[in-house]
């Protein structure tokens, strides 16, 4: 669903541009909405939640699609966590279908659906890796690193029971806007996959707005 | 289990896992796991995790995008997060396994089938999908934070044009039966609390049968194995893991 906002970004009390292929972890406030801005377009934003207050707690794609009864996050989707809290909402969306389904790429599942000499290219999950060992002060490990939310990605499921991936359905400037119902970690990969179409085999950065 | 058989089809053990109960065990890789719905309509929820590395642990999304699937069924490989198969689905006869649909909870059971406690009900009390994993992943030292997205082993959860869920009600007659031949050696966690989208006006309580053989090499043109060429490269991650872990 296609739902403007009508935050102003020269209002924002943050904006931060990620560079492809690096990662963006921040704590966003209850009340606080955090926007994903796709600069130049077909940009995949892979995108986890924590609970701040109990990193334990953690975004689950699986509560959320069966709660809400579809595969697809959009505008009015709200965000559940591992007890099935509301952790955050899509409050705007202009882009209409975000995946949680696909998961993040990894070298090791690369080495999979590629090739295995591809094992060495770069991958959200190796930005993960990198984020939680650089910042022990959120107290999250490996552990913590599941089933994410894909933003501005089209992985269309069939009747059949087919998974298909498909060109991106975002464009430059579209962005999703999602308003923290608790206090929230942000941990985002901006995606460097370069062997799929998910970000149209060339990726671009992102930027990253917080309104109070 | 002995290691010594030399029948690849002989049931070396078997028991029945009640309806709303759970359960865990550790595979050797080379063992097969046949999980037979004894009166139809059953669900066992699975974990797969390593069992010198918990933190590598079945991967759903990997799973599916690996296979370009949605669906489980014979021919498809089970992932862990290292690009590497728990085990290959060797043969099925109902065609559709869930892995979106996720677990039962405490508020889910309570609100949909009502309060069935252990004071009053003693051990036909009604067990929740998300309890039960937490109890069986304790006794290996893993909690919460070792959860991820679970099988559902004989449901079936469609989508339609527009991305809607529909859980299939009968998708498992009395009978069914899915082997998992382990790749590598493999701690499996399971229940057959039911799926969280079954309507049932009751709390269905269908018991599971559990059978373990020793499975035959995978020959060179192994169903699972060749069913994809990502699957081929899946198993030789998995033989260069069992090189390493078999030189210990």
């Amino acid at each position: 669903m296609i739902q403007e906002s009508q935050l102003d970004p020269s209002q924002a009390v943050l904006r931060q541009t990620v560079l492809a292929g690096d990662y963006y972890i921040h704590v966003v406030k209850r009340g606080q909405t955090i926007r994903i801005l796709d600069l130049e377009g077909n940009q995949a934003a892979d995108t986890l939640f924590y609970n701040a207050d109990d990193p334990a707690e953690r975004y689950s794609a699986i509560d959320t699609i069966r709660e809400q009864g579809n595969i697809y996050l959009t505008a009015g989707s709200k965000l559940l966590s591992t007890q099935c809290n509301e952790m955050l909402e899509i409050v705007a969306d202009t882009c209409g279908r975000h995946d949680t389904l696909g998961g993040a790429c990894a070298t090791e599942s690369n080495t999979v659906r590629y090739a295995l000499e591809k094992k060495c290219m770069h991958a959200c999950r190796d930005s993960w890796m990198l984020a939680v060992a650089e910042h022990e002060e959120f107290g999250i490990g490996k552990r913590d690193i599941t089933h994410n939310i894909n933003f501005f990605m089209n992985v269309p499921v069939t009747p059949e029971g087919q998974l298909t991936f498909e060109d991106g359905i975002s464009d430059a400037g579209k962005y999703v806007e999602m308003k923290a119902l608790m206090n929230v970690i942000v941990l985002i990969s901006n995606c460097p996959q370069l062997n799929n179409p998910c970000n149209a085999y060339n990726p671009t950065p992102i930027e990253v707005l917080v309104w109070d | 289990m002995s290691r010594i058989t030399k029948n690849p089809r002989e049931v070396l053990y078997q028991d029945t896992i009640p309806g709303g109960a759970h359960w865990s065990m550790q595979l050797r890789q080379g063992s097969l796991l046949r999980l037979v719905d004894d009166e139809g309509g059953a669900n066992v929820g699975m974990l797969l995790f390593n069992p010198i590395d918990h933190l590598e642990r079945y991967n759903a999304p990997d799973t599916l995008k690996c296979q370009h699937t949605f669906r489980l069924g014979k021919g498809h490989c089970l992932y862990s997060d290292m690009g590497r198969i728990f085990c290959s689905i060797t043969d099925d006869s109902v065609g559709w396994h869930d892995t979106v649909g996720g677990n039962s909870n405490r508020q889910s059971v309570r609100k949909k089938w009502g309060e069935h406690n252990y004071q009053q009900y003693r051990n036909d009390w009604y067990l929740n999908g998300h309890d039960s994993f937490l109890v069986e992943m304790a006794k290996y030292g893993m909690n919460q934070r070792d959860m991820a997205a679970n099988l559902n082993f004989f449901s079936k959860v469609e989508v339609d044009e527009v991305g809607n869920m529909h859980f299939v009600e009968n998708n498992s007659e009395a009978g069914d039966f899915i082997e998992l031949r382990f790749e590598m050696d493999t701690l499996v966690v399971f229940h057959t609390c039911p799926h969280p989208m079954n309507p049932a006006a009751e709390y269905p309580k269908k018991p599971v049968t559990y059978q373990l053989m020793e499975a035959a090499k995978p020959a060179k043109d192994d169903l699972c194995r060749n069913s994809r060429e990502e699957n081929q490269r899946g198993f030789k991650n998995t033989e260069l893991y069992n090189l390493g872990s078999n030189c210990r």
